[in-house]
């Protein structure tokens, strides 16, 4: 930014965070330095009003709260000010060991998307006086990447609940296919990013890999066109880690029985409860625990796991499974 | 890092950074701010310039530059930065509640009391779960084992070991975190055990890094991992397995000592394990897929345990 643009925006942020009047285009014009004066001339009231424009424009990007309005009904035009309540940060008081751990935090992010948010943060932290370090933090972090061409306006969107479109080329295909989804959401897992969402024409909820979005992801509407359900879980949406038409087991143990601990959600006097969606799978879970476990419900899984069972002693050898 | 439209942001927190630290060194400043110190001195010349309408001498911000130090003497009513953006808050937001999930780098709750300050200072413009970072076992744990490795601290760790299904506490000295195979792995001394062992950091399922040193017994030799992670050792238990054609991946999971093809297709497996139990949980789960031909022992009490399994049933 020239040094010159720089200085007339400074001032005209200071112009408009002085006034509890809203000032007119024409009392800005005269207040801030940098503008040119009033010649009279048309061409020169149009190159002020173009600059005007883009720079009030570049406070609104930088998230600067500029409100438009009238003082009165006797005013012909809009004026402008900035609510110095809507503009500072509040204040915000951060311990030693709270600030080791925000500067720690924008050290993860690893490219620019969300790395550069991060440190623009932290740059107004420390301008509200708090002491972040970005060194001295242990050498091993986890690494953020976010460099998916994608990820910002998906961000975005799933920020402000804008529907989307985007052409997607699904595992093992080679041709796009173009989905529009209400995102609900941007998950990394395992380094790769993923949105998950409503999708509109399936009428269901599913992901996408960003890796697999070919060109741009285009807004269709929005903010605030859809409405994101209360309860979402994009790492289940994602990585399919527990299932809807899962049942129920409880499964009585004994001694360590350390896999089928593992897999309980809950434990309760020896009894675990496990949410299962294959019964051959989970019988050979429990089997494999020998005398360690037994089915208490539900009836199929027990005669599953007999079934292994009476085949380990010898009465059946080689029944399949 | 002084990218031209970088420049506006700094400016605007440039004032209320040096009202918070009167007298702060140019060099310091410089460094928080990512620039150079010609770069920051022209940041000031300019703000020198600005001010509030009228623009008399009363009017513009005034700093005072004493030698190396900076201190502001009137801030023209920039006294505070500009709030987060709502992208701002959300970039810190998910990194801290990432940080929070990984243990041993920062003190946990400090991290959650700087969240709730960020979203507090965010004003409710943090949109909680919009953005997710799942870590995974391996991704969440080798941070905080690298830092014991660095810092040369001993680990508590709480460790599933699948071949005798069971979950255990030990205290061990880290020695290398290697990945084989696309699995992670510490290479310890266990203390409860006295010996070098390797733990696989999925199956890690809880870590505390310790305050006392590290101390491995001197002259420790390392293993070579060129036969892979699992190596078979003579004074481990030989057993000869019957494996069905559908679990013929028994003998890659350990190194065979020999394969035998059997007229009906199934395999015959000789290996050395180290733990009867992973034979007899394999046996169990198998469904007659996989019997042990030898030791008899070992044949005749994973027999019984399945009829003791069984009469359970029949019991209740």
């Amino acid at each position: 930014m020239a040094a010159r643009r720089a200085e007339r925006l400074v001032n005209l942020v200071i112009c408009l965070l002085s006034t509890r009047q809203f000032l007119t285009a024409e009392r800005i014009r005269d207040a801030v330095p940098g503008y040119e004066a009033s010649d009279g001339s048309k061409a020169t009231d149009e190159a002020f009003k173009r600059m005007f424009e883009r720079d009030k424009a570049e406070l609104r990007d930088l998230g600067i709260p500029l409100e438009t309005g009238r003082n009165s009904h006797f005013d012909a035009e809009d004026g402008y000010r900035i609510t110095r309540r809507d503009y500072e940060l509040p204040a915000i008081e951060f311990d030693a060991a709270e600030a080791a751990a925000v500067g720690l935090a924008a050290r993860l992010w690893q490219s620019a998307t969300l790395g550069e948010p991060a440190r623009a943060a932290l740059m107004k932290l420390r301008a509200a006086g708090t002491d972040v370090q970005e060194a001295g933090s242990p050498g091993a972090v986890p690494v953020l990447d976010a460099s998916d061409p994608s990820l910002p306006t998906l961000l975005e969107a799933a920020r402000l609940a804008r529907p989307v479109t985007f052409d997607y080329v699904k595992a093992r295909s080679e041709t796009a296919e173009l989905r529009t989804i209400e995102p609900w959401g941007v998950l990394s897992w395992r380094k790769r990013w993923y949105v998950a969402g409503l999708d509109r024409d399936r009428g269901e909820p599913r992901s996408f890999r960003l890796s697999r979005i070919s060109g741009p992801v285009k807004f269709i509407g929005g903010p605030a066109a859809f409405e994101r359900p209360e309860k979402v879980d994009l790492l289940e949406m994602v990585a399919g880690t527990r299932n809807d038409e899962g049942r129920i087991a409880r499964i009585k143990v004994s001694g360590p029985a350390a896999t089928l601990r593992r897999l309980a959600q809950t434990e309760d006097d020896g009894v675990l409860s496990i949410s299962f969606a294959e019964t051959n799978w989970l019988a050979r879970q429990v089997a494999s625990a020998g005398s360690h476990a037994q089915v208490l419900e539900p009836d199929d899984l027990r005669d599953a796991v007999l079934t292994k069972l009476r085949a380990a002693t010898g009465a059946s050898v080689g029944e399949g499974e | 890092m002084s990218g031209n439209e970088e420049r506006l942001p700094r400016l605007l927190a440039l004032v209320p950074y040096l009202q918070a630290r009167p007298g702060i060194r140019v060099a310091e400043a410089a460094a928080d701010f990512n620039i150079s110190e010609a770069q920051l001195r022209r940041d000031l010349q300019l703000l020198w310039m600005c001010g509030l309408p009228g623009h008399g001498p009363g009017d513009l911000i005034d700093l005072n530059f004493d030698g190396e130090t900076i201190s502001v003497i009137f801030d023209a009513g920039m006294s505070r930065p500009l709030r987060l953006t709502g992208e701002e808050a959300l970039a810190l937001a998910v990194a801290l509640r990432t940080l929070a999930e990984t243990p041993g780098l920062a003190d946990s709750d400090a991290v959650y009391r700087a969240l709730a300050k960020v979203e507090t200072a965010a004003g409710g413009e943090v949109d909680d779960g919009t953005v997710t970072v799942a870590l995974d076992t391996t991704e969440r744990l080798v941070p905080v084992l690298s830092r014991a490795l660095q810092e040369g601290r001993a680990l508590q760790l709480r460790y599933f070991t699948a071949a005798r299904d069971e979950t255990s506490e030990r205290t061990v000295d880290p020695l290398r975190v290697f990945v084989i195979d696309g699995h992670s792995y510490l290479e310890a001394w266990c203390r409860s055990a006295e010996g070098v062992r390797t733990f696989r950091v999925d199956r890690i399922e809880n870590v505390e890094l310790l305050d006392e040193p590290a101390s491995p017994p001197d002259g420790l030799q390392l293993r070579d991992l060129a036969e892979g992670v699992y190596q078979p050792a003579a004074e481990h238990l030989l057993a000869v397995l019957r494996v069905s054609a559908a679990y013929a991946w028994v003998a890659d999971y350990y190194p065979p000592e020999e394969v035998v093809e059997l007229p009906d297709g199934a395999l015959q497996v000789s290996l050395r394990v180290s733990e009867p139990t992973w034979v007899r949980s394999l046996v169990l789960g198998s469904g007659g897929q996989v019997e042990v031909l030898s030791p008899g022992w070992l044949g005749e009490s994973i027999r019984s345990d399945a009829s003791r399994a069984i009469a359970a049933y029949a019991g209740k």
